[in-house]
């Protein structure tokens, strides 16, 4: 299990605490993590996407290179990361589009083979460490919390080329929460957007903190402690987010987030300060109910 | 005049559009799978589910429809576009198999290139021009990183000036780099 760790933007530039804790976390659990030296933006699907695709797939392409030059899979802490670098590699597939791809990497000295491969760390976590194993490494069971799981959008979808079933009652994170001793709750529009991405965050503030509302008053009306998520720019949103809401008056109480190795790792019993919990904008307050 | 002015246009509905933004996809995607842009039957399952639609005027619906009948400009000018989160709820659920998303982010790269990008979508990219990242790096981070036992400046682009140059060199020869510098 050799993994090179794509950072992306949101993890190293704002959220550093992912990356620590997700650092932490797989090495305690046997999995070897390495730099991926030199890697830019994934570029992002929805902005970068939206910019222009042919520029976003040869992005994509040099990034997956720096992989295959060290014989190494690729990890990711978000969605966005996923979706760019899992899609790529995919389209990469067809030997026409590599070909024309590679003619543009030649000229920096690249070559993409299609050789790596792209895993969520959530895939990571249940698929090469396992569900048995991780619930034995639990040392701090998180029993009483209740976490209000927000899956995101690009881990699951387009389902077609993501190929981890169906998209509409997904129930993967739920069971990793559940193996840490808290309860995943149900609320309502569970698997609705945070509103941030395809450049709605950048480019209108405005509707991606509505989307934002939506999602944390429908979380707290089912007595959600805190947010639970498998990816930076939902984390972002959902963290940043709910202060930039505060500012505006339009929330009064909002929901602390931590993301899903942030929380593992709490459960191994590793300390808030180590998983990064204290560097959220918004206190974690549900650490009073665990402790 | 009353505030509202109705404009009468006659349409010469026409495949052109469609047909331009199927071909300039397909540089990225499967052909046959975005030519399921002409098998829309305008049964609104999309914009039922839509999360932007629920909020805002944009209605991915109307965009396919438009982009059906050729009415390039309307569609491309259309404020709304930037609206979507690509969350791809739509391209899911859409009965007829409608590649709803991808259409939508071609349309932007058309809209994008032709003078409608928005302003804050083009700092992000110009900061990505010159540090490989959609964000930059501040001094609060760089502590918190310190603290949490991380270099504190990570080891992507923002380490690596020949990296940086590699990314800088693509997107000169791709095109992008003159698209942002308008
Ligand atoms: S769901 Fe599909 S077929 Fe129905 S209106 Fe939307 S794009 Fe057209
Ligand atoms: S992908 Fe865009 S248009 Fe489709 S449902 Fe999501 S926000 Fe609406």
């Amino acid at each position: 299990m050799r993994y090179a760790y794509f950072l992306g933007c949101i993890t190293p530039l704002r959220y550093p605490g992912i990356e620590a804790a997700t650092k932490i976390v797989l090495k305690e659990l046997g999995v070897e993590v390495i730099e991926l030296n030199g890697a830019s933006c994934c570029p992002a699907p929805g902005v970068f996407g939206s910019f222009d695709l042919w520029n976003w797939l040869i992005l994509a392409a040099r990034n997956l290179d720096l992989a295959e030059d060290l014989d190494a899979k690729i990890v990711v802490t978000c969605n966005g990361c996923y979706g760019s670098l899992q899609e790529a590699h995919h389209l990469l597939e067809d030997v026409v589009r590599r070909e024309a791809v590679n003619e543009v990497l030649a000229k920096i000295g690249r070559r993409y083979e299609g050789r790596t491969e792209v895993k969520h760390v959530t895939e990571v976590l249940l698929e090469d460490v396992g569900a048995e194993e991780l619930k034995k490494r639990v040392k701090k069971p998180l029993k009483g919390l209740k976490v209000a799981v927000h899956y995101g959008c690009h881990f699951l979808k387009p389902s077609k080329i993501r190929g981890h079933g169906s998209p509409e009652a997904p129930t993967y994170l739920d069971e990793l929460v559940e193996l840490t001793g808290a309860e995943s709750i149900d609320y309502l529009d569970k698997l609705m957007c945070c509103g941030a991405g395809g450049g709605v965050r950048a480019g209108r503030l405005d509707v991606a903190l509505d989307f934002t509302l939506e999602k944390v008053r429908n979380i707290k009306r089912a007595g959600g402690d805190v947010i639970v998520t498998p990816c930076a720019f939902c984390h972002f949103q959902f963290d940043t987010g709910q202060r930039e809401l505060m500012s505006k008056g339009l929330l009064d109480k909002p929901v602390p987030v931590a993301f899903i190795t942030q929380l593992i790792g709490l459960a191994m019993g590793f300390s808030p300060d180590e998983m990064g919990l204290n560097d959220n904008f918004i206190p974690p307050k549900y650490l009073e109910k665990i402790s | 005049m009353s505030a509202v002015s109705r404009q009468v246009v006659v349409l010469q509905a026409s495949w052109e559009f469609a047909d331009e933004v199927i071909k300039r996809g397909s540089r990225i995607f499967p052909e046959e799978e975005l030519k399921t842009l002409y098998a829309c039957i305008q049964c609104g399952t999309c914009v039922g589910d839509c999360p932007s639609g629920r909020r805002t005027a944009w209605r991915i619906r109307h965009i396919i429809r438009k982009t059906q009948l050729g009415m390039r400009e309307a569609v491309l000018s259309d404020e709304t576009l930037w609206n979507c989160t690509t969350c791809y709820t739509c391209q899911e659920r859409c009965p007829r198999g409608v590649a709803t998303t991808d259409v939508i982010r071609i349309i932007r790269n058309i809209a994008f290139e032709e003078g409608y990008a928005l302003e804050r979508h083009l700092a992000v990219a110009r900061n990505f021009a010159k540090i490989g990242h959609a964000i930059p790096i501040t001094d609060e981070v760089k502590e918190k990183r310190k603290r949490l036992g991380l270099l504190p400046v990570p080891p992507t682009t923002l380490s690596y000036p020949k990296a940086l140059s590699e990314v800088q060199k693509i997107i000169e020869i791709d095109g992008f780099l003159k698209k942002i510098q308008r």
